[in-house]
């Protein structure tokens, strides 16, 4: 690994169930190959796959970038949807908007956002109502 | 607990094998259904029990390194969750019996070996 670390850049699709997690598992192999610690990659996997997920369910999609460096592992998640109205309610474990339709796929518990930002050692949430949402997440090695 | 091969496992409880890998260990058991809940709780290496079968519970799995996926209740998977589970390597079996009664026979006999 370079000093200048190793980006990854995905277009998550928002109409696409059959897809969703792809980003995820693709971040998590090429981590593995890097030779990252089990319980980094864990973190990393656990929050990219809700963040993921998130845009997918809620936001019509987004893409994400993932930076590599030796210490630490930053992930961005930007999309256009509807934006968070109250996101300290949001990140409460338990809430969520989710329509019956994907409650029945298994989303919908309201555990994703706390998930992330249980397993990152920082979060950060940018949104906008009818903006769209930015979030950034850092794993540190 | 003791960890034990899938094969040994799905012989020993009659499980209906659906797709993958029988060499892997199973070392310890979940269930739940809520995605973004067993997310953050099953382990690697886990036997995940639940009722639902469409193509994201493969990337749960997959992203956990969950041991294999058990269908209670003869819960059957579409082709496109088969494909999914096939090309991240996700095991998958199917049983009548209900999530309650699969971690009886599991609580059995991962503790005796
Ligand atoms: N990218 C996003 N854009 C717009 N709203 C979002 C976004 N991410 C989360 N939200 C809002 O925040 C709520 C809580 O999100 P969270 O991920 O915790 O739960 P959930 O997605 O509803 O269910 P789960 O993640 O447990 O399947 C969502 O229901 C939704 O209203
Ligand atoms: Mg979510």
């Amino acid at each position: 690994m370079t000093d200048a670390g190793i980006n990854f850049h995905f277009d998550v699709d928002g109409e696409d169930f059959s897809s969703a997690g792809a980003a995820s598992v693709e971040v998590k192999k090429n981590l593995r190959q890097l030779g990252f610690p089990p319980d980094v990659i864990r973190k990393v996997a656990i929050a990219m796959y809700e963040g993921e997920i998130n845009m997918v369910i809620h936001a019509n999609g987004g893409t994400a970038d993932v930076f590599v460096l030796p210490d630490e592992i930053t992930m961005v998640l930007r999309d256009q949807g509807p934006g968070i109205a109250d996101v300290s309610l949001a990140m409460q474990e338990g809430f969520s908007t989710a329509r019956d339709n994907i409650r029945s796929l298994g989303f919908g518990a309201g555990m994703g956002l706390p998930n992330m930002k249980k397993y990152t050692d920082a979060m950060e949430i940018e949104t906008e109502l009818g903006k769209g949402t930015k979030i950034v997440m850092r794993v540190k090695i | 607990m003791m960890p034990m091969k899938l094969n040994v496992l799905a012989e020993r409880l009659a499980l209906t094998h659906i797709c993958g890998e029988l060499d892997k260990d199973a070392s310890g058991v979940y269930t739940g259904d809520l995605l973004s809940w067993v997310m953050s709780h099953v382990e690697a290496g886990d036997v995940w029990i639940t009722i639902m079968s469409n193509i994201n519970v493969t990337a749960v799995a997959s992203l956990t390194e969950a041991a294999c996926v058990i269908l209670a209740e003869c819960v059957q998977p579409d082709e496109e969750t088969i494909q999914a589970a096939k090309e991240k390597n996700v095991t998958i079996f199917s049983d009548p019996r209900s999530a309650y009664q699969l971690c009886c026979c599991l609580g059995a006999i991962l503790s005796d070996g």
